[in-house]
C-alpha cells in the first residue's frame, strides 16, 4: 500500500478527472452484455441451463436439466450465477437458454410499476412484460415468496395470526429482511398502509438465510421475511402471518427460457413443473439442508419418485 | 446515463446527508467500525510485536502469522463468522481485527528490529534495564514503522467494513448493498466514494502523524 | 471431514478454477510494474500521480470494483476477465511502488560501474538494476500472489466459481465444514503460489542466500509503507 503524503495530494485532482472520462466513455447498465452473440437458434440439441446464488433454485434447475437429459438432451450446466442483475441480461443475451424464475419478483424487475397481485394476473402480465426472445413456461404450483413470520411463542403470546395482528406486539415491532425490502410494494410502507403496522427494517443481506432466521430465533428481531419454502420454517415451528389483502407477491416457479428451447424441450420441464408443489420444494430444500445432499442426487431421487425419469 | 456523474448528484443531494439512515450518519459509523477494530487490534498486536522485535523470539511465528493471516479470505471469515455469531457487529469486529493484525504485528516488531543498533547498544552500555532499553530507545525509534503499519491496518479495514452492513449493521456497506440490490448502481458508486474519500483522509493523517513521530532528535 | 470427501469433486473444480482467476493478475501485476515503475522513476512528473493513484486503488472495495468494471472495460457482469483485470489493478497498486522504491535503491556506483564498461540504457537496466532490485521485487510480488488468492474469492458474490463459491453456498445452506473447507483451502493455495514465488526468486537470483531471505522479509510493503 503506498503512503500518500501531503505533496501528492495535487494530484489527485488530475486522477480524479481521468477517472470521469474513463466512465464517460461508457453508457447504459454497467451489467447488460456487452456482445450479445444469439446462439444458434434451434441448431443442435445442447440446452444452457443456469441457476441463481440460491441452493434451492439450483436444486430446481437440476430437476429440469436431468429431465431434459432424459428426453435426449444435452445439458450444459452453469450454476450460482448471482442474482437477476447478473444473469438475466446472460439470459436475453442468449449465453443461457433455461433459468428457473419467481414469478412476482421478476415481473417487479422488469416493471416496476405492475400492479398484478394474484398468480395469474401475474403470469399474464410476465408473458408481457419479457424482453423480445424470453418466454416464460407454464409456472409451478410451487411458490416461494417473501412471508412475514415469527416464532410460535410470540405468536401465542401476543395471539398473532395474521400481518394486522402485529400491532398488538410490544413496539417497535423490527423485521431482518435484505435491504431492498424497504422499496418492496409489501414492504414497511405498504404494511403501514394496508394494516396500519408500524415495521422498523433491520437490514440482513442474506435473502432470508441462517443470519436471518438467527436473528429472529434469539429475539433481536421479532418478525423474519423468509421464503416459504425455506424448510427452516417447520424445522423452527415457525408462524407464516397471513396477508388477507394479497400484499405480498406469488413467486411460483417459473421457468424463462429462451428461443432454443424447443417444443419437446418445454414439454420435458413443464412435465417437472407439473408435479412440483411447495411441500415438494420444502422437502427438496431441506434434504439439502439437513442432510447436506448435493443437488443432482436430491433431482434424481425426486424424479425418479414422481416417475420423471 | 453516466454513472459517475449520478454518483456525484447522488453525493451532491443534501436530502442523502441528514437523518438516521443519512450519509452523515454512515460515515460515522464506518468510522466508529474501523477505529474499534484497528484499536483491538492494537491492543493485541503492539505489545506482542515489541517482545518479539525485543527479544527476537518467535520471530518465525510472528512473521508466519503476518504473512498467512494476508491469505485469510474476508468473505469466508465474515460469512463463518456470521454463521457462529448471528448477525450484530462481533462477527464483523473479529474479522476486521483478524485483518488488522498481520500489518500493525509487522509494523511493530519491524520497528523495534529496526532500531540503529548502536543506539541500542549505547543505551544497553549505559546502565539502561532491558526495559528501559524497550521503552526509551527501541519503541521512540521504530515509532514511524510502527505507525506506517497502523496506517496499512486502518485503509485495509475501511475498505472491509462495508461487509459490516451484510450483517445488519451500519457503515457506508449499507448504501452499497441498497444500490447493488435494487439496481441503482450510482447509489453503490457513490457509496464506494466515500469509501476511497475516507480512506484518503485517514492516509493523509497518518502520513502527518508519521512525519511529526519520526525521531529526528535522534540523529 | 465427511463432507468434503463426499465432495471431492466439486471442491477440486472450484479448486482449479480459482487458480486459473488468480495466477494471470499476479503474472500481470508483475510484469507491468516494472514498465511502470521504470516510468515513474524517470519521468519527474508522473512519479506522483502514478504513485497517489496506486495508493488509492488498493483503498477501493472489491465488491462494487468486480461490478462496476465491465462498465469501464465493456465486459459482461459474469466475464472472469473483470476479475482478471480488477486483481491486477490491486496487485499494481502493491508492486509498483515497491518496484520503484526497489530501482531507485540500486547503488549508484553499481550503475555507474555498468555505464563505464559501456553497457547501453536497455542491457543496463535489464543486467544491473532489475536483478539488483530483485529481492525487492519478489517480497512484493509474495505479498501480491497471497492477497490476491484470497481476494478471487469475492468473485463468488458474482457467481464467478472459485474457492469462494464454497462460502456463498456453506452460508445459505448453514454447512460450516464448507466455508471451513473453503478459508483453509484457499490459505492453502496462498502459501503453496508463495512458496512458488520464493522458489523462483531463489532460482532467478541465486546469489540472494536464505540468510538474505530472511532479512528482506522484514522489508515487505508493511515496512516499506513505513
Amino acid at each position: 500500500m503506498s503512503p500518500i503524503s501531503r505533496r501528492r495530494l495535487g494530484a489527485l485532482t488530475a486522477l480524479a478527472g481521468l477517472g470521469v472520462v474513463a466512465a464517460g466513455c461508457s453508457t447504459g447498465n454497467p451489467l447488460a452484455p456487452s456482445s450479445a452473440p444469439a446462439t444458434g437458434k434451434g441448431s443442435g440439441a445442447t440446452v444452457v441451463i443456469g441457476s441463481q446464488q440460491y441452493y434451492s433454485n439450483e436444486i430446481i434447475a437440476e430437476l429440469y436439466a436431468q429431465a431434459l437429459e432424459a428426453s435426449g438432451f444435452t445439458v450444459t450446466r452453469q450454476y450460482q450465477i448471482g442474482q437477476r442483475e447478473i444473469y438475466l441480461p446472460e439470459l436475453e443475451a442468449g449465453k443461457i437458454d433455461v433459468i428457473p424464475e419467481y414469478s412476482g419478483n421478476l415481473l417487479q424487475y422488469y416493471d416496476k410499476k405492475a400492479t398484478a397481485t394474484d398468480a395469474a394476473q401475474i403470469a399474464t402480465a410476465l408473458g408481457q412484460a419479457l424482453p423480445k426472445g424470453l418466454r416464460a413456461l407454464t409456472a409451478a404450483a410451487a411458490s416461494d415468496q417473501d412471508s412475514y413470520t415469527v416464532t410460535k411463542a410470540l405468536a401465542d403470546q401476543y395471539g398473532l395470526a395474521a400481518i394486522a395482528d402485529l400491532t398488538k406486539a410490544p413496539q417497535p415491532v423490527k423485521i431482518a429482511a435484505n435491504s431492498e425490502f424497504a422499496t418492496r410494494p409489501y414492504g414497511p410502507a405498504g404494511v403501514k398502509t394496508a394494516y396500519g403496522v408500524d415495521l422498523q427494517l433491520v437490514p440482513v443481506e442474506d435473502s432470508g438465510g441462517p443470519l436471518t432466521l438467527r436473528a429472529l430465533t434469539d429475539g433481536t428481531v421479532q418478525v423474519a421475511d423468509l421464503y416459504t419454502a425455506d424448510p427452516s420454517i417447520a424445522k423452527n415451528n415457525l408462524v407464516i402471518l397471513s396477508d388477507p389483502k394479497n400484499l405480498i407477491l406469488p413467486q411460483n416457479v417459473t421457468p424463462i427460457v429462451s428461443a432454443k428451447v424447443d417444443a419437446k424441450a418445454a414439454a420435458a420441464i413443464e412435465a417437472v413443473n407439473s408435479q412440483l408443489s411447495v411441500a415438494d420444494l420444502q422437502q427438496l430444500n431441506a434434504r439439502s439442508v439437513d442432510e447436506q445432499a448435493k443437488s443432482a442426487d436430491i433431482a434424481s431421487a425426486w424424479l425418479k419418485s414422481k416417475g420423471l425419469v | 446515463m453516466n454513472f459517475l456523474i449520478e454518483a456525484f448528484a447522488w453525493l451532491a443531494d443534501p436530502t442523502h446527508w441528514g437523518g438516521p439512515n443519512g450519509i452523515g450518519v454512515r460515515l460515522g459509523e464506518h468510522l466508529a467500525y474501523s477505529v474499534a477494530g484497528v484499536a483491538l487490534a492494537c491492543v493485541i498486536a503492539i505489545p506482542a510485536g515489541w517482545w518479539v522485535g525485543h527479544s527476537g523470539r518467535l520471530r518465525g511465528l510472528a512473521v508466519g502469522i503476518s504473512g498467512g493471516a494476508r491469505a485469510l479470505p474476508t468473505l469466508g471469515l465474515v460469512t463463518l463468522l456470521g454463521i457462529l455469531f448471528g448477525i450484530g457487529l462481533i462477527g464483523p469486529m473479529v474479522a476486521f481485527v483478524i485483518l488488522a493484525l498481520p500489518s500493525v504485528l509487522a509494523g511493530a516488531y519491524s520497528g523495534v528490529e529496526a532500531a540503529d543498533r548502536q543506539a541500542v547498544d549505547g543505551a544497553r552500555a549505559s546502565g539502561m534495564t532491558e526495559f528501559q532499553v524497550l521503552t526509551k530507545v527501541e519503541v521512540p525509534l521504530g515509532f514511524p514503522l510502527l505507525v506506517g503499519g497502523i496506517r496499512s491496518a486502518f485503509l485495509q479495514v475501511i475498505a472491509t467494513a462495508t461487509l459490516a452492513a451484510y450483517v445488519g449493521s451500519g457503515g457506508l456497506g449499507r448504501f452499497l448493498f441498497l444500490g447493488l440490490k435494487t439496481q441503482d448502481y450510482a447509489q453503490m458508486l457513490a457509496a464506494s466514494l466515500l469509501v476511497v474519500a475516507l480512506a484518503l483522509v485517514i492516509d493523509v493523517t497518518f502520513a502527518a502523524i508519521q512525519r511529526l513521530t519520526s525521531p529526528a532528535r535522534f540523529r | 471431514m465427511t463432507w468434503l470427501f463426499d465432495n471431492l469433486a466439486m471442491v477440486g473444480e472450484y479448486l482449479v478454477s480459482h487458480l486459473a482467476l488468480a495466477i494471470p493478475p499476479i503474472v500481470a501485476s508483475f510484469v507491468l510494474a516494472v514498465p511502470i515503475a521504470w516510468l515513474a522513476n524517470r519521468v519527474g512528473w508522473l512519479r506522483t500521480p502514478l504513485l497517489t493513484g496506486a495508493g488509492l486503488t488498493y483503498a477501493i472495495p472489491s465488491l462494487p470494483l468486480f461490478i462496476v468494471l465491465p462498465i469501464i472495460i465493456g465486459t459482461s457482469a459474469r466475464d472472469p476477465l473483470n476479475i482478471i483485470v480488477a486483481l491486477t489493478l490491486y496487485g499494481l497498486a502493491l508492486m509498483v511502488p515497491l518496484t520503484a522504491d526497489g530501482l531507485r535503491q540500486v547503488n549508484p556506483l553499481a550503475l555507474d560501474a555498468a555505464k563505464a564498461m559501456g553497457y547501453t540504457s536497455t542491457r543496463r537496466f535489464l543486467t544491473v538494476e532489475l536483478p539488483l532490485a530483485g529481492p525487492t521485487l519478489v517480497a512484493g510480488l509474495r505479498v501480491v500472489a497471497v492477497s490476491t488468492v484470497s481476494l478471487v474469492t469475492v468473485g463468488a458474490v458474482l457467481g464467478i466459481p472459485s474457492l469462494g463459491s464454497l462460502f456463498t453456498e456453506g452460508f445459505q445452506r448453514g454447512i460450516v465444514a464448507e466455508i471451513v473447507t473453503g478459508i483453509v483451502l484457499t490459505v492453502a493455495l496462498a502459501l503453496l503460489v508463495d512458496a512458488v514465488v520464493v522458489l523462483g526468486g531463489r532460482l532467478l537470483l541465486p546469489w540472494t542466500r536464505p540468510a538474505r531471505e530472511e532479512r528482506d522479509h522484514a522489508s515487505t510493503p508493511e515496512a516499506v509503507t513505513a
